[in-house]
């Protein structure tokens, strides 16, 4: 009995932080309409600058705490609303989710530059002061720490309702155009609520760290339990926030006390947030339908399939040069661009067509990589399966939140892939703690691709092939199913398209070409563990493939060649590690705001060489071809069987498909 | 003639590449009350939309009181003294009626002498001054609307379909409010979709159609004109 | 015989009664028209009936089933098709594709797949689509993307989407804004057209000559509430609709110089 209260008091001093933390949180949500996904990366940032001020400048901690507090944390509040999340909060959900998911890389990358990993202590406030009540030890540090949760409580109730910015500021969650015309001004009241929020932000991680460490990763997760705190009061209400932090809290330290300490069930307590939030997410009422929302997104053209299978013949051959020409060691590498491609290619889908962001397309690979290892059906039926599996897995992840959308599904698979990184990857039936699994290269028809530079051009062969099927949807009636529902949902739904299934259908989908991904990936590098998997790269496969363009395929392979060589500059100059996530993170803040990325730049140049330089040429090309032989005909060769006859008729784009007929005939 | 306060002269306004207003030519004498009539997507409330800097024209000009204001931003106007009313309920319906009338002490004069002014004319709305607004009667949310009109001291008020889903009873009471603010001298620019109770209180009055205004006069002379407009000139 | 029973709905926004115990029908096979002032919750009615907005309280009945709990694409695949006030064209898609994208949804998945591996040229049901865009008097515009259409053409445009799935209630939320006169014509002649071709139609609409002319029946909706059902005739004469759009009864003492336009109005 008394041990429940000590462990119920105890939950009760963690919930406190949380909810300090979720309430700096809810306040920037719900006054601006962006949720701040980096909330925790701001928490840990501070928290170093914190440590930075007390421990190596020799600050005094009350005056470190009054720098953070009242004047860093602020300032970069009042910087972030007014330079990089306004406006945010009116355009699609996905540009605020990139933007702040870019943020929150770009801060660890920060971090790890200013700070380099070392062990850094930060000492609970007055360490060595403590009292017995029964037989729980209380310490200072969760004294102040509950003080100060019952202070923010209080000084938050007393600036929202009972002084004039305050009521501005809830005035300005309803309706901000209207308090314009009050002659109040929103963006003050945003970046005053930036402000606070970061300082709270600051207060959560600084009070935490004791209990967490004073880690990259740690802290910038707890904007999961905070979320899932935030969540019981559906992002609105505060002392909702407040109860659903202590609950957290005391689920947590009930977690630690009666939880067997080895075994799968010792796993859940580092996930007990993440299963909390979707606990709440699938007791959530049904979103309705919303009338008159953004539309009409300008995308990426979409190439005929002449095109698309031209330059996919012209990869292919590129491929097999370099699998040739480059050093043996870097081959994989090459392998390992492509399986990020192939991941990118199913966000194009998601993202790209579908409009949803999901922050778990990694794990997916994951689940695939795990499903072909175990299978050790080292062949075509092998891989198919692991993918089926991913799709499962995706369409599971999707069942609970299929009611929700935008946010709520975003942050639920980053959930998602928290759970799966600590807990199901590491569990005994899968790769195991620190384990790994052997993977077999595939073998198709009895034959044996053995070697890497095979192997690697086999990978480079199925991202095409998923390319020009992903390129074939798009052109047809699912692909304009897809844009149409992204522009009007509600005309979807009053036209008979029932969305709840068709959503969980793309899920799985792209879900299904992550995984085919992940087996191909097991194959090339032969072990896999759950090191390889974890939640942080699915954050950079989606922050790489909205840089690069999260709508053309072309995107993804730029983006998957990209993050194939983060690592590689990573380790050349090790010094400079971290200065490249910074420079990805706030890339991604930058670019974030167009999803065609820089693809569509490329396009936009390819489009102007072609008007310039491309009618000379044909014109001295026709003298030496004929017509439709011209260089990407060629390559096609390599492609043609793929393709029969009849789809090629229907190649159509606008410049028909008659050509393209012409082009088949001749290489057939 | 001393200057109008409000001159609008050939003002062009878009949504995307569709034109709404296409050269309105409107002035509202200093002191009087102007009702703007015509038809359901006429350009009355982009016209307002325009004027009160919540949308920005593609070309022409604004004055206020003879001082031209084109490109300012709506809170700005908000605190020299234009009050815009616009279309719906214009209060804010999570916060509570005193809250609202707190927040109208943006556009200069203090909080305690709003709250004053508003409960002494509206007794009804310091019965409810703890309710949220938004849970109040139609009517009594545009009392509270109103209020910001009638506290506030504008030069120049901006009323967008106040009327609109109101019962006539109701329409009556608030046009007394606003014949009793143009009485203590406050430029009424007034904008409705039928002819209603607005030609009552009126001192001219212009009829708009097609993003233009096709006809200003004094409030009987535009009554036939008025017809054939919202018949679209198929009578 | 009623096609359409809304039967004493109530819609409340928090302590806003948008509707308010509002019962009227739509009969097969002819129009019916849905009228009042701006902001009397015409629309609201409209997403009670489509499924969009669940009324805090009454029934909705289609063809003489209770639908009230039923999803909106549920209420759809049963033939209730509708146009929206604020259009909700698929912007990024080219007319013609937002028509074809409504005759896949209607032909269900084998269409999908079809389509996607037929392409573009279609089986003969692109030719359909182009019947229909020539129909609602838009052809000329297949090509362009819809959001850079005209408002009137986008109305049209989401009058041929509803066809597309074959309907046999139409709900049109003030279809004609943004049509010009001879449009407008046009427009009503093609309304009763399909009246008589079978399909019910129930409409929203402003423009007071268009839904005098073509309407078998008229309900008024003021405050939320139905203050007037009948034939054109009866609407036309009925002092309490005159009220509602007029602020004035016709007892009203100083209605002198505004009977005129009340008589226009409604004529």
């Amino acid at each position: 009995m008394s041990s429940l209260f000590a462990f119920t008091l105890l939950g009760l001093f963690t919930g406190a932080a949380y909810a300090i933390m979720a309430s700096g949180l809810v306040l920037t949500y719900t006054t601006t309409r962006v949720f701040n996904i980096a909330h925790g990366a701001f928490g840990m940032f501070l928290s170093f600058v914190f440590w930075d001020f007390t421990q190596r400048q020799g600050v005094p901690t009350v005056l470190s705490l009054i720098l953070v507090l009242g004047v860093v944390a602020p300032a970069i509040g009042w910087f972030v609303q007014r330079f990089v999340t306004r406006g945010l909060g009116e355009g699609p959900v996905s540009v605020a989710l990139v933007v702040t998911v870019g943020l929150l890389v770009g801060l660890i990358g920060l971090a790890q530059q200013i700070w380099p990993p070392e062990p850094r202590v930060l000492l609970p406030f007055w360490s060595d002061t403590g009292w017995r009540i029964g037989d729980t030890y209380v310490t200072a540090h969760q004294l102040v720490t509950l003080l100060c949760a019952i202070a923010v409580a209080f000084g938050l109730y007393l600036l929202l309702s009972r002084t004039r910015i305050g009521t501005a500021m809830r005035a300005s969650v309803d309706n901000p155009e209207l308090l314009k015309l009050f002659g109040g001004k929103p963006d003050r009241v945003a970046a005053l609520s930036w402000a606070i929020g970061m300082s709270l932000a600051a207060l959560g991680g600084i009070l935490l760290t004791p209990v967490v460490q004073l880690d990259y990763y740690a802290l910038t997760l707890l904007v999961i339990n905070a979320y899932a705190a935030a969540m019981l009061g559906r992002l609105k209400s505060l002392p909702m926030t407040f109860a659903g932090a202590m609950t957290l809290g005391i689920l947590e330290s009930w977690a630690v006390g009666y939880l067997p300490t080895d075994g799968f069930l010792a796993s859940l307590r580092p996930v007990i947030p993440a299963l909390f939030l979707f606990a709440i997410v699938v007791l959530m009422p049904q979103a309705q339908l919303r009338i008159g929302q953004v539309k009409g997104i300008v995308t990426a053209p979409v190439p005929s399939l002449r095109m698309s299978i031209g330059s996919g013949s012209g990869l292919l051959l590129v491929a097999l040069l370099l699998v040739n020409l480059v050093a043996p060691n870097q081959v994989v590498l090459i392998g390992v661009a492509a399986t990020y491609a192939m991941v990118m290619l199913s966000l194009v889908l998601l993202t790209g067509y579908g409009g949803h962001v999901s922050l778990a397309q990694f794990t997916f690979a994951g689940v695939g990589a795990l499903a072909y290892a175990k299978l050790d059906e080292p062949n075509l039926f092998g891989l198919l399966v692991s993918a089926l599996i991913a799709a499962a897995v995706g369409a599971l992840v999707a069942l609970p939140v299929l009611r929700l959308t935008g946010l709520y599904l975003a942050l639920s698979t980053m959930a998602f892939a928290v759970l799966m990184d600590k807990v199901v990857f590491n569990a005994d039936f899968a790769f195991k703690f620190n384990g790994t699994l052997a993977a077999e290269r595939l073998s198709i028809l009895g034959l044996r691709i053995g070697s890497d530079t095979s192997y690697v051009w086999f990978m480079v062969l199925a991202f095409v092939l998923l390319s020009l099927g992903l390129l074939v949807l798009r052109r047809g009636a699912l692909g304009r199913l897809l844009i149409a529902m992204r522009d009007s949902p509600s005309a979807c739904g009053t036209l008979g398209l029932d969305m709840r299934w068709f959503r969980v259908g793309l899920f799985a989908l792209s879900a299904g070409i992550a995984g085919l991904a992940g087996g191909l990936f097991a194959g090339l590098r032969g072990t896999v563990g759950a090191a390889d998997f974890l939640y942080f790269q699915s954050l950079l496969v989606l922050l790489l493939a909205v840089v690069f363009g999260a709508t053309s395929v072309t995107g993804a392979l730029l983006g998957g060649v990209a993050l194939m060589l983060l690592p590689e500059f990573q380790a050349a100059s090790p010094g400079m590690a971290g200065l490249l996530f910074a420079v990805i993170g706030f890339g991604a803040v930058l670019l974030g705001r167009d999803p065609n990325g820089i693809a569509n730049h490329l396009f936009r140049v390819g489009r102007w060489l072609r008007a310039r330089v491309a009618p000379g040429l044909e014109g001295r090309l026709q003298g030496l071809l004929p017509r439709g032989g011209t260089a990407d005909g060629a390559d096609g060769a390599v492609d043609v069987p793929l393709v029969d006859v009849p789809l090629a008729d229907v190649s159509g784009g606008p410049d028909g498909g008659a050509a393209g007929t012409r082009v088949i005939e001749k290489v057939v | 003639m001393s200057v109008p306060i409000l001159d609008v002269i050939d003002l062009h306004a878009a949504y995307g590449r569709i034109e709404v207003l296409r050269g309105v030519d409107l002035s509202v004498p200093r002191g009087a009350v102007m009702a703007l009539l015509g038809p359901n997507g006429a350009g009355k409330s982009t016209l307002v939309k325009v004027v009160s800097g919540q949308k920005e024209a593609t070309s022409g000009d604004i004055h206020l009181a003879g001082v031209h204001v084109q490109a300012a931003r709506s809170d700005d106007l908000a605190r020299v003294g234009l009050c815009t009313i616009p279309e719906g309920r214009s209060v804010f319906p999570n916060l509570t009626v005193e809250e609202n009338l707190v927040l109208m002490s943006y556009a200069g004069v203090p909080a305690g002498a709003i709250l004053d002014t508003a409960y002494a004319y509206f007794p009804r709305l310091h019965e409810r001054r703890h309710q949220l607004a938004g849970t109040m009667s139609g009517g009594e949310q545009q009392m509270l609307a109103m209020s910001r009109a009638l506290a506030s001291d504008p030069a120049l008020l901006l009323l967008d379909e106040l009327s609109m889903g109101l019962a006539p009873l109701i329409v009556d009471e608030l046009y007394e409010t606003v014949a009793r603010i143009a009485e203590s001298g406050v430029s009424i620019l007034c904008i409705e979709q039928f002819a209603r109770t607005a030609l009552r209180v009126a001192d001219y009055a212009a009829v708009m159609s097609g993003g233009r205004i096709v006809a200003t006069g004094e409030p009987g002379e535009i009554l036939d004109t008025m017809a054939d407009v919202i018949l679209g000139g198929a009578a | 015989m009623a096609l359409l029973e809304v039967d004493d709905i109530v819609v409340r926004f928090g302590g806003v009664t948008a509707v308010n115990r509002a019962t009227f029908t739509a009969d097969r096979g002819v129009i019916t028209g849905l009228i009042g002032p701006n902001g009397a919750g015409k629309t609201t009615c409209f997403n009670v009936i489509t499924g969009l907005q669940r009324p805090t309280k009454g029934r909705v009945r289609y063809r003489d089933r209770d639908v009230t709990g039923w999803p909106v694409h549920r209420r759809a695949r049963h033939g209730v098709g509708r146009t929206f006030q604020r259009l909700e064209a698929f912007g990024s898609l080219s007319v013609r594709d937002n028509v074809r994208v409504a005759h896949e949804i209607h032909g269900g998945p084998l269409t999908w797949l079809g389509g996607s591996l037929i392409g573009r040229r279609g089986t003969g049901r692109g030719g359909g689509v182009d019947l229909l865009l020539d129909r609602v008097g838009i052809a000329e515009y297949a090509d362009e993307r819809a959001d850079s259409i005209p408002t009137g053409t986008a109305r049209l445009l989401e009058l041929a989407r509803c066809l597309a799935g074959d309907p046999q209630l139409l709900l049109l939320d003030e279809p004609s804004s943004g049509l010009d006169e001879t449009e407008t014509d046009a427009f009503g002649r093609l309304l009763v057209d399909l009246a008589a071709e079978g399909c019910s139609i129930l409409m929203v609409e402003h423009d007071m000559d268009l839904v005098m002319s073509v309407c078998h029946d008229i309900h008024v909706l003021d405050f939320g509430e139905i203050i007037a059902s009948g034939a054109p005739a009866d609407i036309r004469t009925d002092p309490n609709v005159q009220r509602a759009y007029l602020g004035y009864a016709e007892t009203d003492g100083d209605t002198g110089v505004l009977e005129p336009v009340a008589q226009e109005v409604l004529s």
